[in-house]
């Protein structure tokens, strides 16, 4: 057994001239899970998967990747890890087979295994029918099957994605998403950065959820979507003029001021016991005889669970920097 | 979908200098090997880049030459020995063009943070680079020189100064290559490197490329002079052993010179920027 965990960070930080990237970031991923790292552009997503590559030095704190130190040991870590980019890094004027081949060669096979170890990788990704295309062709999705491929040489003990499905249609992200599943099933650890909630849910086991430089929330899914209240009650008014009063009622009945979304004339609010509180908001809008088009409860969507945690900390930092 | 075998590393895990400098040599013939197969598969591409100095040397010996009168004997006499070697050594000028066009594009798609991510030899993107362009070039200056025999260049020169003549026109291609890959570097994104151009002009023509610095304004020719393209320019005519410009007598003390200056011209310029590029390689971990 192992008895490091598969990424350990204390402490990242990273400066540019302007502006401070990571400001403490801690990790710890164990072998095996799907860690996710949650944060909307210019978080410190991309800054973190960076420097635990070795690509990007840090100006203070520490990280190791299966057990080797970052800085003082990137060439061991270069062995032990795949690395899929925000761009896919794939070269479009060679056939998938000679991209996979190049690789491998570069990754130090010889030449035999090398040409073996592509056609493993095309059969894995699905991608032998397109063997002899460059990718040029290909769709989003199958671009990035093979830019995955290309990271899972040497079978790394770690696979980093950075922003994996960024600019996929839905069924290309469903393709990639499939592919992950299938390395995370056998035994790979994977550390992906993503700012669809969606995608976070569905593939991670854990969970970082990082803002300015700073992760600080870690859990599970569901912990998350526990954390910000058990049900959304989620009310739509039919005519947008009612929104204030709407606003206004709900405020008086449940103590807290509910999320407005006044494009879509949609109100929303976390809440404790949904069904009390449906039932004293329906009484009074009855009582006071406003129409509304649609209300509701239902559970929280990592976004919202996403606007909520962050947005206090994003109102925080810009009141310190007034 | 088939299972993935995890395979075992130890293989690779020891690596001692001797094998580092063999692992460094194979995988710049890897990425030389990748660059060819972008030859193989844009025959198309290769034809326009190829094209673009043979369409120069035709414009410039029929459109330009008729005019200029660079021997002393009259407008267009002599134009194609004395634009020729102008030609190989713009040729070899323009090509960092291409080499920065070709590193931006590079780290723009993520290729260069792919290679760095890798356990591959650190020098190897740079080396390939030089090597593949290197042999480009070679290329690039057997197509000219064909070109420039069908429309009746000669070297008057033995086969061994010819030969050097060409071996200096490398030289100079070899020293921009580091120029190129210290730009390639610097630049953001590959629509700037397209405006190179605004360098790649005036270091090309502000020479003795298609007109003798004595034919300028003082200052200008002065300039001219002593860029480096003209060094080369002007040393391999004297390999070539090109006619009417033994009569000529050098203005410029670096006309007198030029053999030496195109030796260490390229010299002084690698040492300038193979440093660059290699701290502007390594900042980009910063």
């Amino acid at each position: 057994m192992k008895d490091h965990p598969a990424v350990a960070a204390q402490g990242l930080v990273k400066r540019y001239k302007k502006s401070t990237a990571l400001d403490g970031v801690d990790l710890e991923v164990p072998h095996g899970t799907v860690h996710g790292l949650l944060g909307p552009n210019g978080s410190g997503k991309t800054t973190t998967v960076r420097i635990l590559t070795t690509l990007t030095i840090p100006d203070g704190g520490q990280a190791s990747v299966a057990g080797w130190d970052v800085r003082t040991q990137s060439r061991e870590v270069r062995r032990r890890i795949g690395l899929t980019g925000q761009q896919t890094a794939v070269d479009d004027l060679m056939t998938a087979r000679q991209n996979l081949t190049m690789f491998g060669r570069l990754f130090r096979l010889n030449r035999i295994d090398a040409q073996r170890r592509a056609d493993e990788l095309l059969d894995t990704f699905s991608l032998t029918e397109a063997a002899d295309r460059t990718p040029k062709k290909f769709s989003g999705g199958m671009r990035r099957r093979l830019d995955l491929a290309a990271s899972m040489i040497l079978a790394p003990e770690v696979l980093f994605l950075d922003e994996p499905t960024t600019g996929l249609d839905p069924a290309g992200r469903r393709e990639v998403w499939e592919a992950i599943r299938h390395l995370a099933a056998q035994g790979t650890t994977v550390l992906l950065t993503t700012h669809y909630l969606d995608e976070a849910d569905k593939l991670c086991d854990r969970i970082s959820v990082i803002d300015q430089g700073r992760n600080f929330i870690e859990d599970t899914p569901a912990g998350l979507k526990r954390r910000i209240g058990d049900e959304w009650l989620e009310l739509v008014a039919s005519d947008p003029a009612d929104m204030k009063n709407l606003e206004q009622l709900v405020t008086r009945i449940l103590g807290t001021e509910p999320v407005l979304e006044n494009a879509e004339a949609r109100l929303s609010i976390s809440v404790k016991d949904g069904v009390a509180a449906l039932t004293a908001v329906a009484a009074e809008i009855s009582a006071q005889r406003l129409d509304i088009a649609d209300i509701g409860l239902r559970r929280p969507t990592l976004d919202e669970a996403f606007l909520h945690l962050t947005t206090p900390v994003a109102e925080n930092s810009l009141e310190e920097t007034r | 979908m088939t299972t993935l075998k995890h395979q075992t590393k130890d293989a690779h895990t020891e690596e001692k200098t001797g094998s580092r400098v063999i692992w460094g040599i194979r995988d710049c013939r890897t990425i030389v090997l990748q660059e060819f197969t972008h030859l193989l598969r844009q025959p198309s591409t290769f034809a326009w880049q190829i094209g673009f100095p043979v369409v120069m040397v035709l414009m410039f010996v029929y459109v330009f030459g008729s005019a200029m009168d660079v021997t002393g004997q009259g407008a267009g006499e002599g134009y194609v020995d004395f634009a020729m070697p102008g030609m190989f050594a713009l040729t070899m000028a323009l090509g960092f063009m291409d080499t920065a066009y070709a590193v931006t594009h590079n780290k723009e798609k993520g290729f260069m943070d792919r290679f760095r991510s890798m356990p591959m030899s650190s020098s190897a993107p740079v080396t390939g680079r030089a090597v593949s362009d290197v042999i480009r070039a070679g290329i690039d200056l057997v197509v000219i020189a064909g070109v420039a025999l069908l429309i009746g260049w000669r070297s008057g020169g033995s086969l061994g100064a010819t030969l050097a003549a060409f071996v200096l026109l490398l030289w100079l291609r070899l020293a921009l290559i580091f120029v190129g890959i210290y730009l390639g570097l610097c630049i953001k994104n590959t629509e700037t490197a397209g405006m190179l151009f605004a360098v790649a002009f005036p270091l090309g023509f502000i020479s003795s490329v298609f007109t003798p610095p004595e034919m300028m304004p003082g200052w200008l020719g002065a300039v001219a002079a002593w860029n480096p393209v003209s060094s080369t320019a002007t040393a391999i005519r004297d390999l070539f052993n090109t006619p009417g410009i033994e009569i000529m007598e050098p203005a410029y003390w670096i006309d007198g010179h030029a053999m030496a200056a195109a030796i260490i011209w390229p010299a002084v310029i690698m040492a300038v920027f193979v440093p660059l590029a290699v701290r502007q390689f390594k900042s980009l971990g910063r």
